[in-house]
């Protein structure tokens, strides 16, 4: 074990859940730790490219990927969302005090060093293709994760 | 021996310890940086920063809403 790496499983989709995962990465990388996120499931949407990858999908990797937000920017609140409302309001909010945007605060990441890994059964589960992440992704499984977590003795499940 | 200033007023929680320690990476030992922050998270947080990276708090002041801290490098 290392007091060095640190690890976060990104599930959640949320936009409120994923800003807290971004910072705590970021947060993790400038006090000099390695820290590795792994997305899964709905977290997977907040890799996804703002614009429309055009990838080969049956009907219902079409429809998934249809129905499911691409990228951070479209990530919504798991509270108080209100048909956009709420999100719209936080999101002004956050601006007037100068928070990062949730897309911002990847980049942040990213830059920092933090390690992104996509989850690949998810990825095959949900039909999205490595076309459609952002850049500076790498895809792995369950084993990927298993031996960060190990090595790290901070590990989230957000 | 440098002493860099950052001004870190306005920037939220991670920002200025990412700041700092972008400065800091490139910096020499012995250097110092005078950071002013305005996140009050920022007193608490850069004890914690300077002990788990090991770096120097030199001296930690508030003053009207801005906290200044002067940081060397270990």
């Amino acid at each position: 074990m290392s007091e060095n790496k640190k690890t976060i499983v990104v599930f959640s989709g949320d936009l409120d859940k994923a800003m807290a995962a971004m910072i705590i990465a970021s947060g993790a990388a400038a006090m000099g730790y390695e820290v590795t996120l792994f997305f899964n499931f709905w977290g997977l949407n907040l890799l996804r490219r703002p614009e429309a990858v055009c990838v080969k999908k049956n009907l219902l990797e079409a429809m998934f990927g249809w129905m499911m937000p691409r990228g951070a920017r479209r990530a919504t609140l798991s509270k108080m969302h209100m048909g956009g409302m709420g999100t719209a309001m936080m999101k002004y909010v956050m601006k007037t005090k100068n928070v990062s945007t949730p897309e911002q605060l990847m980049l942040d990441a990213q830059n920092m060093g933090v390690k992104f890994i996509a989850c690949s059964m998810s990825m095959d589960v949900m039909g999205i293709k490595q076309e459609e992440l952002i850049d500076g992704v790498e895809i792995g499984g369950v084993a990927t994760y298993l031996g960060s977590a190990d090595e790290a003795n901070v590990n989230l499940f957000i | 021996m440098t002493d860099y200033t950052l001004n870190c007023r306005g920037m939220q929680c991670p920002g200025p310890i990412m700041e700092l320690f972008k400065q800091m990476k490139s910096a020499q030992p012995g250097d110092t940086a005078t950071i002013s922050v305005t996140d009050m998270g920022f007193k608490k947080d850069i004890e914690a920063w300077c002990r788990k990276t090991k770096n120097e708090l030199v001296s930690l002041v508030e003053d009207a809403g801005v906290i200044t801290a002067v940081i060397r490098k270990g």
